[in-house]
C-alpha cells in the first residue's frame, strides 16, 4: 500500500470508530447492535498497521491488491450487519404482530 | 352443532360486512367473529351493528395475520371448530353446512371449499388463473392428493387445525400451497368440497401490480423451505 493508501485508511477507520462510539455515549445505538460497527472501524486500523497481518491475508485470499483486502474485510462486515438486522427484524416483527393481537383480544373483553 | 364459530377477516369492507353478515345469517346462527385488519371506514360498527363479535386490530397486519388472530380467539372462547370465510360476499354461504359437516363428524381435520371441483359463476383473470393452476399442482404433487384450489379461503376447521392455524408457522400474509403442504406433512387430513364462488366486485384484488412477482418468488421458497424442514412432527 502507498502512503496516501494508508493515510486514507487509518483515517476511514478511526473515523467509523470515533462515530460509533459517539453514538453508543448518546445512546442513539445500544452497545449490542454496535459491536459489529466497531469492529470495522478497528479492523482496517489494524490491518493498515499491521503490515506482516494485512500481507498474510491478501496472500491468503488471493488478492493482488492489499487495498483489495481491506475494501473485502469492510463489505464481509457489512454484509453481517445487514443479515443481523434482517433476522432482528423478523423476530420484533413477529413479536409486533402478538401484541396486536393479544392487545385486539384484551379490548374485547372490556366492553 | 352449533359450537362452531365463523371466522371473517376484514379490511375496509364497509359497505359489504353488514350484508355479508346478514347472508350468513340466513343459514346458520352460529357465532360470528369479525377481525377488522386495522380497518379505517366503517368496519367495525358495521359488523358489530350486524351482530358479530368484533376483535379490532390496532394496526393493519395483513390477510394471514388477521385471519389467525380469529382462530386464536376462537381457541381463547373454547369453540371446537371454525369455518373461515372473505368478508366482501364471495363465498356462498349455503355451502357452510356442507363444508363443516365432514369436520363435525370427524372425517376429516379441515375442508377447503373450492371454486374448480364445480362449475361455477367464478372467472379469474388470466394471469392469476395460471399462478392458482401452478400453486395447485405443486400442493398436489406434493400432498400426493388433488388440489385444485390452494389459496380458497372458504375452509371449515377442528380446533387441532386452529392450534395450526394459530402457531408462528402460519404465513402473515396469503396462506396458499405452503400451508396445504405444511398440513399434509403434519398428519392433517383434509378434503376439497366444491363450492360456487363468485367473483368479488368493486375491490381491488390482493394480488395486483408487480406483487405476482414477489408473491411467486415468495411462494416458491416458502414451500421449498416448507419441504427442507424436517422433524417438525405431528401435531
Amino acid at each position: 500500500m502507498t502512503f496516501h493508501q494508508r493515510i486514507f485508511a487509518l483515517a476511514m477507520g478511526i473515523g467509523i470508530f470515533v462515530v460509533i462510539l459517539e453514538m453508543v455515549r448518546r445512546r442513539r445505538l445500544e452497545e449490542e447492535d454496535s459491536f459489529l460497527w466497531l469492529i470495522i472501524g478497528l479492523g482496517i486500523v489494524v490491518l493498515v498497521l499491521w503490515q506482516d497481518l494485512l500481507e498474510w491475508v491478501t496472500q491468503l485470499i488471493g488478492a493482488t491488491a492489499q487495498t483489495t483486502t481491506i475494501f473485502i474485510f469492510g463489505l464481509v462486515i457489512v454484509i453481517l450487519i445487514n443479515l443481523y438486522s434482517s433476522v432482528k427484524i423478523t423476530k420484533l416483527r413477529r413479536q409486533v404482530k402478538e401484541l396486536a393481537q393479544q392487545v385486539a383480544m384484551l379490548k374485547i373483553n372490556e366492553k | 352443532m352449533d359450537n362452531f364459530a365463523i371466522i371473517i377477516p376484514a379490511y375496509n369492507e364497509a359497505g359489504r360486512i353488514g350484508s355479508t353478515i346478514a347472508d350468513i345469517r340466513k343459514f346458520t346462527d352460529a357465532d360470528i367473529i369479525v377481525v377488522s385488519d386495522g380497518s379505517t371506514d366503517n368496519t367495525v360498527n358495521e359488523a358489530s351493528e350486524a351482530g358479530a363479535t368484533v376483535v379490532e386490530l390496532p394496526f393493519n397486519l395483513g390477510y394471514g395475520a388477521a385471519l389467525q388472530t380469529g382462530f386464536k380467539y376462537a381457541l381463547k372462547m373454547g369453540y371446537r371448530f371454525a369455518v373461515q370465510m372473505d368478508a366482501d360476499g364471495q363465498h356462498d354461504p349455503s355451502a357452510i353446512q356442507s363444508l363443516i359437516e365432514p369436520v363435525i363428524k370427524g372425517e376429516v381435520d379441515v375442508t377447503i371449499g373450492s371454486r374448480f371441483l364445480r362449475r361455477g359463476d367464478y372467472k379469474a383473470p388470466f394471469v392469476r388463473k395460471v399462478g392458482m393452476s401452478f400453486f395447485a399442482f405443486i400442493a398436489s404433487i406434493f400432498t400426493g392428493k388433488r388440489v385444485t384450489d390452494p389459496t380458497s379461503g372458504f375452509q371449515a376447521l377442528n380446533s387441532k387445525v386452529m392450534k395450526f392455524y394459530a402457531s408462528d408457522a402460519y404465513p402473515v400474509d396469503y396462506p396458499d400451497a405452503d400451508v396445504i403442504i405444511m398440513l399434509h406433512r403434519r398428519g392433517i387430513k383434509f378434503s376439497e368440497i366444491p363450492v360456487a364462488m363468485k367473483r368479488s366486485v368493486g375491490k381491488v384484488s390482493m394480488h395486483s401490480g408487480l406483487k405476482p412477482f414477489f408473491y411467486t418468488f415468495k411462494m416458491l421458497l416458502s414451500i421449498l423451505v416448507t419441504l427442507l424442514r424436517r422433524g417438525e412432527g405431528r401435531v
